[in-house]
């Protein structure tokens, strides 16, 4: 068989994070933690896709995640999905889905907000998670929403 | 409801609700009980808000309960700096139950989840106020006869006016129909109306004030702020298009009612006071026997 030329190196073992937004791929890692980990990463942007036309992926050496970890980039990158590698090869494929809600990696939107002004850890409420332009985050604490266009991570 | 914090009124659904306000009802027949003489409540006032808290203190004194604690952040540790969290462990440690009021929004709900004793939220900021609100509910309820139905005004800064918001929403449980009175600078905010629109009820808005009142069971005033307004010019063009006047409840159905959560400024002309169609000042009596009963709910006595 003949296989088609990579333009990010295939792993060994670990996860490979695919059908990225171009502009989302360094907002994920940093989601997840990716940046301050030891675990080897490629990453590639602006990559031509059949289904989207253009983008990004990232893979990572020795690392699965959980579901719940993997949901966590659904509000930057609604359609992507992880592929668990071993061996090169691929042993299971999921699709992130948009989590109820959310912790610690998105700021509230509200400067006055307690987690804003002393050591709190955010949490939100995800409204509208099946509409996607409509989605929105409400604080746990100070009830404002944000709007998914203005999400801030922190 | 036994040891569960108060935060926001959307905490409570309508049973929850109609037990406390009932409770409160008793409270009004017979106000003074010591039902709470073994109890040692704590009063924090990290900013100050003299009527608030004098209606707290008084519906704890009613009960005989004992009072610890500060009406202003400027007398307690905050000022060395102290976590909230902190002060909310300590404190827990010293009474059986924490009213609170702070000016930071969401943090009576952190206060709720970091203390081992029930919280009563008596303002965070610009976002609950859950007691006035309940005994916005009472005064409703009690001139009406009922809460369900009803033709209901709200007058004045619907935009910054928390009092406003959480009756609008309080009031999408019992088939209410809103009729929004105010500056175009000042108009309710869509994350409010989102609520009205969810349970399909109709709300109307206008600008003018006088055509507004025959047609509603009652009408809930609210003070404009000149800080408010970008343009002071604009200010004091609307500044008396909302004062309400006696000759302007003349028209008024028969069980209408004012109602305002108060202060007043100059949004309520004085001649209407007189009028037995004034309820603000009983409304603010109602807040004693309201917090009386969500206290004694709260600690299970």
């Amino acid at each position: 068989m003949e296989r088609k030329e990579l333009k990010v190196s295939a792993i060994k073992n670990g996860t490979v994070i695919d059908h990225l937004p171009s502009d989302s791929v360094f907002q994920v890692i940093r989601i997840l933690s990716l940046d301050n980990s030891d675990h080897p990463l490629y990453s590639g942007i602006n990559l031509e896709s059949k289904k989207y036309g253009n983008k990004g992926i990232i893979k990572v050496e020795n690392r699965f995640f959980e579901a719940e970890e993997v949901n966590k980039i659904a509000l930057v990158a609604p359609h992507a999905s992880m592929i668990e590698i071993k061996d090169f090869e691929v042993i299971r494929k999921t699709q992130v889905e948009i989590p109820d809600s959310i912790a610690k990696v998105v700021k509230c939107i509200n400067p006055k907000c307690i987690t804003n002004n002393q050591d709190v850890p955010t949490r939100f409420v995800v409204m509208n998670k099946d509409m996607e332009d409509e989605l929105k985050l409400r604080c746990h604490y100070c009830e404002k929403t944000t709007a998914r266009e203005n999400i801030v991570f922190k | 409801m036994k040891h569960k914090s108060l935060i926001s009124i959307n905490d409570y659904n309508k049973e929850e609700l109609f037990q406390i306000l009932d409770r409160a009802e008793d409270f009004e027949k017979n106000p003074t009980q010591p039902l709470l003489k073994d109890y040692v409540i704590a009063s924090l006032f990290f900013e100050p808000s003299t009527r608030t808290r004098l209606s707290f203190e008084s519906a704890i004194n009613r009960l005989s309960g004992k009072i610890v604690g500060f009406t202003d952040a400027a007398s307690s540790s905050v000022k060395k700096g102290e976590s909230l969290k902190d002060t909310i462990m300590t404190v827990s440690n010293y009474s059986d139950l924490i009213v609170m009021r702070h000016p930071i929004d969401g943090s009576a709900r952190w206060a709720s989840e970091v203390a081992s004793v029930p919280i009563i939220n008596a303002g965070d900021g610009a976002n609950q106020h859950p007691t006035q609100c309940l005994l916005d509910l009472y005064s409703i309820r009690k001139t009406q006869g009922t809460l369900d139905n009803l033709n209901l005004a709200f007058v004045g800064d619907l935009k910054y006016g928390r009092t406003v918001h959480s009756l609008v929403i309080a009031m999408t449980m019992f088939n209410a129909t809103f009729h929004l009175v105010s500056p175009t600078e000042l108009k309710l905010p869509s994350a409010v109306k989102r609520y009205i629109k969810e349970k399909k009820l109709n709300y109307y808005q206008y600008t003018d004030l006088k055509e507004v009142i025959p047609k509603v069971d009652a009408c809930y005033m609210t003070r404009i702020q000149r800080e408010r307004f970008a343009d002071p010019m604009e200010y004091e063009r609307v500044k008396n298009s909302y004062v309400l006047t006696r000759d302007m409840i003349e028209e008024s159905k028969d069980n209408f009612k004012v109602l305002h959560p108060l202060p007043r400024v100059n949004e309520i002309s004085e001649d209407v006071d007189t009028s037995p169609k004034a309820y603000y000042f009983q409304q603010a009596l109602n807040g004693i026997y309201v917090r009386e009963a969500l206290l004694t709910t709260i600690l299970g006595v």
